[in-house]
C-alpha cells in the first residue's frame, strides 16, 4: 500500500516537474507546478510530517505559486523561443551531473543503500505539530529569529525594487527645480 | 512494509536535476525562477524522507527555513524581474548583458 501511495505521487512529481521545464507557455509551466506542489504535500503525509504539508499546501501553493502567476499575468509575456543559445553548454554541464547521479545511486558505495548511523532512535511523537514547534522554540530558537530578520530583509528589498515612484518623483521634483530655474 | 530511503533519493535527483537543465536551457526568466523551486523542492523531499528514515525532527524543520528562503527568493526575484521588464520591457535572459564584459 505504501509503495502504491509513493509509485502514485512520485510519478506525478517526475512527471509534472518534466513538463514545468518543457512547456512553452509560463502560465502552464505555473500550473504544473501547483500540481506538482500538491504531490510533494501528498507525499509528506505518508512521511508523517502533515505540519509540513499543510505548510507546502498554505505557502508554496497558495502565496508563492499565485505570485507567479500575477507577476505572468502583469507581464503579459508573449510566447518566444523556448531554449536558449547556450543549450550545448547547458547539455556540456548536464549529462557529467546525470552520469555523476547514476554511479552515485547504482553502485554498493551509494549513500542511499548505507544503513542508518547508529543513532539514539525514539519513535517520533504522534503529534508531529506540537513536536515541530517544540523543537523550533527550543533547540532552533535563534535560526528562527534570523528567519524572520530574512523575510523582512526580503519585504522591503522587493519593495524598493519594485516601486516606480521612488526615483521617477526624485526626477520630477529635479526637473520642477530646474524648470523654475 | 516502508518505501526504501533510496526510492526518495532517485525520485529528489531526478527533480533536481530537471531543474538543472531547466536553469540551464530556459532563456524565459520566469521559467528560470520555476526551475529554481523545482531543485528547493527536490531538497526538501530529501530532508523529510531522511527525518522519517532516521526518527529526527530536526529535517522538518530544516525544510522550514528551505521554505523562508524560498518564499524571499522568490519576493526579491519577482522585484528584480519587474524591474528589469520596466527597463527594457523584455524578460528574455539573452537581452540581459549589462554585466556583461
Amino acid at each position: 500500500m505504501a509503495h502504491l501511495f509513493f509509485g502514485y505521487f512520485a510519478g506525478m512529481i517526475a512527471i509534472t516537474s518534466v513538463l514545468v521545464v518543457a512547456l512553452r507557455n509560463p502560465v502552464y509551466s505555473a500550473l504544473s507546478l501547483l500540481v506538482m506542489f500538491f504531490h510533494v504535500a501528498g507525499l509528506y503525509v505518508t512521511l508523517h510530517a502533515e505540519f509540513l504539508a499543510a505548510v507546502q499546501v498554505i505557502v508554496y501553493a497558495g502565496a508563492i505559486l499565485v505570485l507567479y502567476l500575477f507577476v505572468v499575468m502583469l507581464l503579459n509575456v508573449k510566447r518566444d523561443d523556448r531554449y536558449h543559445s547556450q543549450w550545448r553548454i547547458a547539455a556540456f554541464i548536464c549529462i557529467p551531473l546525470s552520469i555523476e547521479f547514476l554511479v552515485l545511486l547504482s553502485g554498493d558505495f551509494g549513500a542511499a543503500h548505507r544503513e542508518p548511523a547508529s543513532l539514539p532512535v525514539e519513535p517520533l511523537a504522534s503529534d508531529n505539530t506540537l513536536a515541530i514547534g517544540q523543537t523550533l522554540f527550543s533547540t532552533y530558537l535563534f535560526p528562527f529569529e534570523v528567519a524572520s530578520l530574512i523575510l523582512l530583509v526580503a519585504m522591503v528589498g522587493a519593495i524598493v525594487l519594485a516601486k516606480r515612484d521612488i526615483s521617477e518623483n526624485e526626477a520630477k521634483n529635479m526637473n520642477r527645480v530646474s524648470g523654475a530655474q | 512494509m516502508t518505501v526504501p530511503v533510496s526510492y526518495y533519493v532517485i525520485l529528489s535527483a531526478i527533480v533536481f536535476l530537471t531543474g538543472v537543465v531547466g536553469v540551464l536551457i530556459r532563456r524565459n526568466i520566469i521559467a528560470i525562477l520555476l526551475s529554481v523551486e523545482l531543485m528547493l523542492n527536490a531538497t526538501n523531499i530529501n530532508f523529510v524522507a531522511f527525518s522519517d528514515h532516521l526518527q529526527d525532527l530536526s529535517g522538518q524543520v530544516f525544510v522550514f527555513f528551505a521554505l523562508t528562503v524560498a518564499a524571499a527568493e522568490v519576493a526579491v526575484g519577482l522585484a528584480i524581474i519587474i524591474a528589469l521588464h520596466r527597463s527594457k520591457s523584455t524578460i528574455n535572459v539573452e537581452e540581459f548583458n549589462l554585466l556583461k564584459w
